[in-house]
């Protein structure tokens, strides 16, 4: 005997439910109005901007911001971008492969602790996990200035153990801004990862082990396919940011380590010159989509084999 | 096959993961350290930046550095606005897309997904480039910044109000109408409780991704400073110590709501259980 079953047959039909259950949602119009405000303040600062983005990287470069800008379908912006940004535009896909890579191995050995070993810490751990990310951005970033510059500990660790030469140094080269993007997208990394290996079953392990295969091999075989949804989310989720990313490059780089941020952010509000700005803005999205729908096929072919 | 050192080797693997997690997660908290202690730090010089002696004074006047906490309040005001804003709008939008079927209902996921998965960058510029096609090239600052912020914390209200939606019990709701409560009671009293931790883990996650922005703030900003802008800004001229001050207190605050999140949550679950 159901609670339903005391509620008189016909009395639930003409009055609406308020709260109908997921299982078979209400179509009608509340859906849209619920929608209408958040959806217009997307399209509006968010899909039409695209629009202006693309025409400014079309307009005549002979303009400037104070005189105004023709539009002249000035497709030689994007060839100009091209010849004069090619290097920052590649270094940033590369930087972002490298700190995304690491910040896989590190992030899926986290994300498995927490998962797997933490018990009734887990919890905690999460917690500790987006704790440091509170604190800003650019004062977390400061903070690896200090640690790294040149007559620091690292350092200084470093050069005793003779991986660094005697005049060597981190700040103002790659594997400084490289370092800096890993710290900074980690969490990014960590929690898809986490919320995907939670959800195996640990039986299914121990099943490969007592069917006598090596934890590596149960590892590679079960838990690592298990968890593809998770690196796909986590890997998508860090490489992205990682590559639009300047402020690393900035404050840890030099101006060899110049990322294509760097290089837009310049162009729009020091140097003005906004159609060739636009047009390594649209390059990078596009490249970014194509990069993203490439892998993203890839990785779904994969999880069926 | 399970032999003694077949064993020894899997305790050992066990806990070199859990030693190898909790490595990582020290990593992380590195910087926290350095923070915390710069902000009691006593520098001899502006330009080289490291711990030259103890002091309180940081914390006694940590609005003794120049424009810094002008930029504080203006970050803290964007911050609450674009909270309630993106958290009104967003938990609309989630209501609409778990409780709701209509058409084009995948397109409207998509355009939520979007936002965060594009590069700060590439949407910073966009709105920029919108801006000033619609002649507000002059007049970037407040209400530009807010408008952005509202924009990009919208997606994330929807992602975690949406969670908490869908996993939401819907025999509740069902049991609150049986005993005929009404639809505004019903909602008041049983779907809103039930979806209020959703929706607080929202505000909080767009108060700090608004808080933290620097960007997207950056491009649209004009001449109005906000606290990322300013420590940028000093990065290239010297740091005050009064920014590690900011930022230690941000670090405890945020934990100390994220702990009593948390307490809360296990007292409800204790008291659900018995």
């Amino acid at each position: 005997m159901t609670a339903t079953a005391t509620r008189p047959a016909g009395s639930s039909a003409p009055t609406p439910e308020p709260a109908p259950p997921a299982k078979r949602p209400r179509r009608n119009l509340t859906g849209y109005w619920l929608l209408l405000p958040g959806a217009l303040w997307l399209a509006v600062f968010f899909v039409v901007p695209f629009y202006s983005l693309l025409a400014t990287s079309l307009y005549d470069p002979g303009g400037s911001v104070l005189e105004g800008y023709d539009m002249s379908w000035a497709f030689g912006n994007y060839v100009t971008a091209i010849q004069e940004y090619w290097r920052p535009l590649v270094r940033s896909l590369w930087y972002g492969a490298v700190a995304t890579a690491i910040c896989l191995v590190l992030g899926y050995v986290l994300a498995y602790a927490i998962a797997f070993k933490a018990g009734r810490w887990k919890n905690l751990m999460l917690i500790l996990v987006i704790a440091p990310f509170f604190t800003s951005f650019l004062v977390r970033t400061l903070s690896w200035k200090l640690l790294l510059r040149d007559d620091g500990f690292v350092v200084d660790t470093l050069q005793f153990l003779h991986v660094l030469g005697a005049d060597g140094r981190l700040l103002a080269t790659p594997v400084a801004v490289i370092a800096g993007l890993v710290y900074n997208f980690l969490p990014f990394m960590v929690l898809p990862l986490y919320a995907s290996i939670d959800k195996i079953d640990p039986r299914l392990v121990e099943a490969a082990g007592d069917l006598y295969a090596r934890p590596f091999v149960g590892f590679f075989k079960v838990t690592w396919p298990l968890s593809l949804p998770g690196v796909v989310s986590g890997t998508l989720l860090t490489f992205i940011p990682a590559v639009g990313d300047y402020i690393n490059a900035q404050l840890l780089g030099s101006p060899g380590q110049r990322m294509i941020g760097n290089v837009i952010q310049n162009l729009f509000t020091d140097a003005g010159d906004y159609p060739v700005a636009g047009a390594l803005s649209v390059m990078l999205m596009l490249l970014i989509l194509v990069l993203v729908l490439v892998y993203v096929r890839r990785a779904g072919t994969e999880e069926l084999l | 096959m399970n032999g003694p050192l077949q064993r020894l080797g899997r305790w050992v693997g066990s806990h070199l993961v859990l030693a190898g997690g909790l490595l990582v997660l020290l990593y992380m908290f590195v910087p926290i350290f350095v923070v915390v202690l710069m902000s009691f730090n006593d520098p001899d010089s502006r330009l080289i930046y490291r711990f030259d002696g103890f002091t309180l004074k940081n914390w006694a006047n940590p609005c003794a550095a120049d424009g810094m906490c002008g930029a504080l309040s203006r970050s803290i005001q964007i911050g609450l606005l674009a909270t309630v804003v993106a958290t009104l709008l967003g938990t609309l939008m989630a209501f609409a897309l778990v409780r709701h079927r209509f058409h084009g209902r995948s397109a409207a996921n998509l355009g939520i997904f979007l936002p965060m998965a594009s590069p700060e960058i590439v949407m910073g510029s966009s709105l920029l480039a919108l801006f000033v096609a619609a002649g507000f090239g002059g007049r970037l600052g407040f209400w530009t910044i807010l408008i952005a912020h509202i924009m990009f914390c919208l997606s994330f209200v929807v992602v975690t109000v949406r969670a908490r939606l869908a996993g939401l019990d819907d025999n509740l709701e069902q049991a609150a109408m049986d005993l005929y409560a009404t639809e505004v009671q019903t909602f008041r009293r049983v779907t809103l409780p039930l979806v209020f931790p959703g929706i607080l883990g929202a505000a909080l996650l767009s108060f700090s991704l608004s808080f933290d922005d620097f960007i997207i703030t950056n491009l649209n900003a004009g001449n109005t400073t906000t606290f990322p802008m300013y420590v940028w800004g000093v990065a290239q001229r010297g740091v005050p110590m009064q920014v590690n001050v900011v930022g230690t207190v941000m670090f405890l605050v945020s934990v100390v709501i994220v702990v009593a999140v948390e307490v809360r949550r296990r007292r409800q679950e204790r008291v659900l259980a018995g």
